[in-house]
């Protein structure tokens, strides 16, 4: 089983990633289930065909300690399952925790047991890793894999860069590595060359370029992935090689974060200057 | 009849024990540089050189991680010290159960319940909201509220407090809306203070926060002057082992109206009209202070600084407060009051001085009372060789007029400091600028505290938040006769064979204040250093083994 978890700067699309991708594994016939480590428990819609999940927190609390593990873990698109850690509203209580509190409960339950025979776990968390909570999926060795997902955009790839230098702590203790960067393209100028430069700095690699696409919003707004919603879609392809390629990655390393002028420099050498 | 000023005529014991200063870079020695450096400027030998001029401690400053220390944390000196004491508020501890639990009349704090209006004592209740993980991810408020609407039920309390331990800070729960709210929907007086333990250096954070929130929620609410003449209020007595009922006999025979104690045997109503008091008593500097100065801005109530721990003290202090007042009858009678207490504590003490005189002592505890109790040890004939504070700041240890000197760091910039003016309705100055003129040519010193060092003999030790291996070395070198701490310290000093006097608590002991509280820790001290226990503390074998052997190849 490949433990995997799916990081990178708020906004940038991480579950539509993660979900796509997740899709493209399934439909190659993969055993999949997704860990929605996000408050807002949407990671798992486009599987689950809708915001159908009770998350692992919510049940928990009205539950008790009396808690299945069919409660909180729907299958969804092509045999997927579907797990969300869920968490406080806006503003209130710490998240962090609930996500602590929300994996172990899973492994307890024994979502991640031999008997489920699964191929791929998927975390996606919420935003950067802003405190010890969000770190939780590449602690002790819960995830060993890490893609950041990131596009051209400068504070993404600042995010990017922070989120290696948690791995780098965290890989120094455990196991986690760092798979790649998958650029979700926002169609910045020369984005490809400056996110492979970046990949090269950071001493890993640009996984895949995703580009940018209407059809994925499309799907979204019908509660379904591309490859669920129009298979025969360029756009759908784009997931499929990007699953294979996770599929086939062998590299991981533990990443060389990068200074804060050196990140602008590059910025400046692919961006504007180019 | 005995000489009031007789107690006063002790020798002072000289100091027979090794060289201060070489202990002093003894006890630095065994520091890492950085560690050294900053443990030499709060390990000071007490040398005066000009009339007033103390040497310079550093104090208020963090510990360094590793030194196993005696400091307690801000929630410890806000709801445990402060607000701990009084027995008709409802405190909340919004957090998880040890919190509350172990905060809990640890200090021995004793209250008359009957002494209420409605005879309402919540003292014997541990509140807390035992907040568990489901409150830590989801938020706090809604348990808070519900456990504040549950007390309110239940007991009917005229206010409710809420205080916030650590995790409340962390996950951000706004206590302080959630009281606003429950204070408009139950229509009593509930105010929270964020005193999360983790703030400031030490307990110290906590007593300012206190002081902040009582003078802002409570202090200056009910403007019905209580009757009576000499009108005073007690500051920074926390009625440990029953001090306070001891002071308030000794008020009541002297005349003294006692408008309300901050906070020992007190009650809300008191506090909410303590503004109406004519003067402000300070015992416990450290913990109170800000009350005192904010009072005086607001309401005009000058404060001085008062000690009624020691026989000799409690007579100064109290001729100090019949002066303030100018009142000949009064004047008289506390004379008359003195006159009738003292010969049967000279008695005491004159049967029991030869047992004590030339022992020595150290202090290690508070803000205060390493410096008070140096008092009733100089009755006993006794010597401090070494003391210091717990928490105290540099004003407890070298006098107030330190203070625009003291350096303004960090941490104590994150403890709010309230902006207060006088009050346009409230405010009454209680002296003419003429009439304090004249008492400060008498010798009242008004806002002043002169600190511990001035009263310590040269070539004492004074050492601020000692540690463990620092207690252990002076115990080593200087083998007193008794160390007064707390509980934390009190078994591994005995484990030296010297016997620990708890002053947080006073073990099962008390009252030591005031003229019986003189007797009454005479007659423990008297036992506690002339007990031979301590002798058998080793083993006979240990001592004296009864086989001696050597090694084939030696």
């Amino acid at each position: 089983m490949r433990k995997i978890a799916i990081y990178g700067k708020g906004g940038i699309g991480k579950s539509t990633t993660t979900q796509n991708t997740v899709a493209a594994l399934a439909e190659m016939g993969k055993r999949v289930m997704v860990v929605g480590c996000d408050p807002k428990a949407d990671s798992t819609r486009l599987l689950l065909g809708g915001l159908a999940q009770k998350t692992v927190l919510d049940t928990l609390r009205e539950e008790g300690e009396d808690v299945e593990l069919e409660d909180v873990r729907k299958k969804g698109y092509s045999g997927t399952l579907c797990t969300e850690s869920g968490g406080p509203e806006p503003g209130v209580g710490c998240a962090g925790r609930g996500i602590i509190t929300s994996i172990n409960l899973l492994e307890q339950l024994g979502a991640y047991a031999d008997s489920n025979d699964l191929d791929y776990v998927f975390y996606d968390v919420l935003g950067d890793v802003v405190c010890g909570g969000f770190a939780m999926p590449i602690r002790e060795g819960k995830a060993q894999e890490i893609y950041i997902v990131v596009s051209g955009e400068m504070m993404a790839m600042y995010a990017a860069n922070n989120i290696c230098k948690g791995i780098v702590k965290f890989a120094e203790a455990g196991g986690v590595r760092l798979g790649g960067l998958i650029c979700n393209s926002r169609k910045v100028d020369n984005e490809l060359e400056m996110i492979q430069a970046l990949a090269g700095k950071l001493g890993t690699q640009m996984i895949h370029f995703v580009p940018r696409d209407n059809m994925v919003q499309r799907a979204e707004i019908n509660r379904k992935t591309v490859i669920d919603y129009d298979a025969e879609h360029p756009q759908a392809q784009e997931y499929r090689s990007l699953a294979k390629k996770i599929d086939a990655n062998e590299m991981r390393v533990i990443p060389t974060p990068l200074e804060i002028e050196e990140l602008e420099t590059l910025l400046i050498d692919y961006g504007i200057a180019a | 009849m005995t000489d009031p000023a007789k107690i006063t005529d002790l020798k002072v014991c000289s100091l027979s024990h090794p060289d201060p200063e070489k202990i002093k870079q003894e006890l630095i020695g065994k520091y890492p540089t950085k560690v050294a450096r900053k443990r030499a400027k709060q390990i000071v030998v007490k040398r005066v050189e000009d009339e007033d001029k103390v040497p310079q401690i550093g104090a208020n400053v963090r510990t360094v991680p590793g030194l196993i220390g005696q400091r307690g944390c801000c929630y410890a000196g806000c709801k445990g010290v402060v607000l701990g004491p009084t027995r008709d508020i409802v405190n909340i501890t919004h957090g998880p159960i040890g919190c509350g639990f172990y905060s809990w009349l640890t200090r021995r704090n004793q209250t008359d319940a009957d002494a209420g209006p409605d005879g309402a004592n919540f003292m014997p209740y541990c509140f807390s909201t035992d907040m568990q993980d489901e409150e830590i991810i989801f938020g706090g408020e809604k348990k808070l509220k519900q456990a504040i609407r549950e007390a309110y039920d239940n007991f009917k309390p005229k206010a409710i407090a809420v205080f916030a331990t650590c995790p409340v800070g962390l996950i951000g729960d706004d206590i302080h809306s959630v009281c606003r709210e429950m204070k408009a929907e139950l229509g009593i007086n509930v105010f929270g203070f964020s005193c999360e333990g983790y703030k400031g250096v030490s307990q110290s954070a906590g007593h300012h926060i206190a002081n902040n929130g009582i003078f802002t929620h409570v202090i200056g609410t009910d403007d019905a002057v209580p009757e009576g003449k000499f009108k005073i209020n007690l500051l920074g007595e926390y009625n440990i082992g029953g001090d306070a009922f001891e002071i308030e006999r000794i008020f009541d025979a002297c005349g003294f109206t006692l408008v309300s104690t901050f906070s020992g045997n007190s009650g809300i109503d008191d506090f909410a009209r303590s503004h109406t008091a004519d003067v402000n008593l300070v015992m416990c500097h450290r913990s109170i202070n800000y009350v005192a100065e904010m009072m005086e801005t607001k309401y005009g109530l000058p404060w001085i600084k008062v000690n009624f721990i020691g026989a000799e003290a409690t007579a100064k202090s109290l001729r100090k407060m019949a002066a303030y007042f100018e009142d000949d009858a009064l004047i008289a009678r506390v004379e008359q009051v003195i006159a009738a207490e003292l010969p049967a504590v000279e008695t005491i003490r004159a049967q029991i001085l030869p047992r004590t005189q030339g022992k020595r002592a150290m202090l290690f505890v508070g803000g205060a009372r390493a410096h008070h109790y140096q008092e009733l040890f100089k009755e006993l004939g006794m010597s401090t060789v070494s003391a210091g504070y717990e928490f105290g700041h540099r004003d407890d240890y070298e006098g107030r007029k330190v203070l625009p000197d003291i350096k303004i760091d960090a941490d104590s910039r994150n403890i709010e400091e309230l902006q207060v003016q006088a009050d346009p309705t409230q405010y009454e100055p209680r002296k003419t600028a003429a009439a304090l003129q004249r008492l400060a040519a008498k010798g009242i010193k008004f806002a002043e505290y002169d600190g511990m060092m001035p009263a310590m003999t040269n070539g004492s030790l004074v050492i601020d938040d000692i540690s463990q291996f620092e207690t252990d070395l002076i115990i080593e070198r200087f083998k007193p006769d008794i160390f007064c701490a707390g509980i934390k310290e009190k078994y591994s000093v005995q484990k030296h064979g010297i016997p620990l006097k708890q002053l947080h608590s006073y073990d099962y002991g008390g009252p030591y204040a005031g003229f019986k509280g003189a007797i009454n820790f005479y007659k423990d001290i008297e036992r506690m250093v002339n007990s031979r226990v301590w002798q058998y503390l080793k083993s006979p074998w240990q001592k004296n083994p009864e086989l001696a052997a050597t090694y084939a190849w030696q």
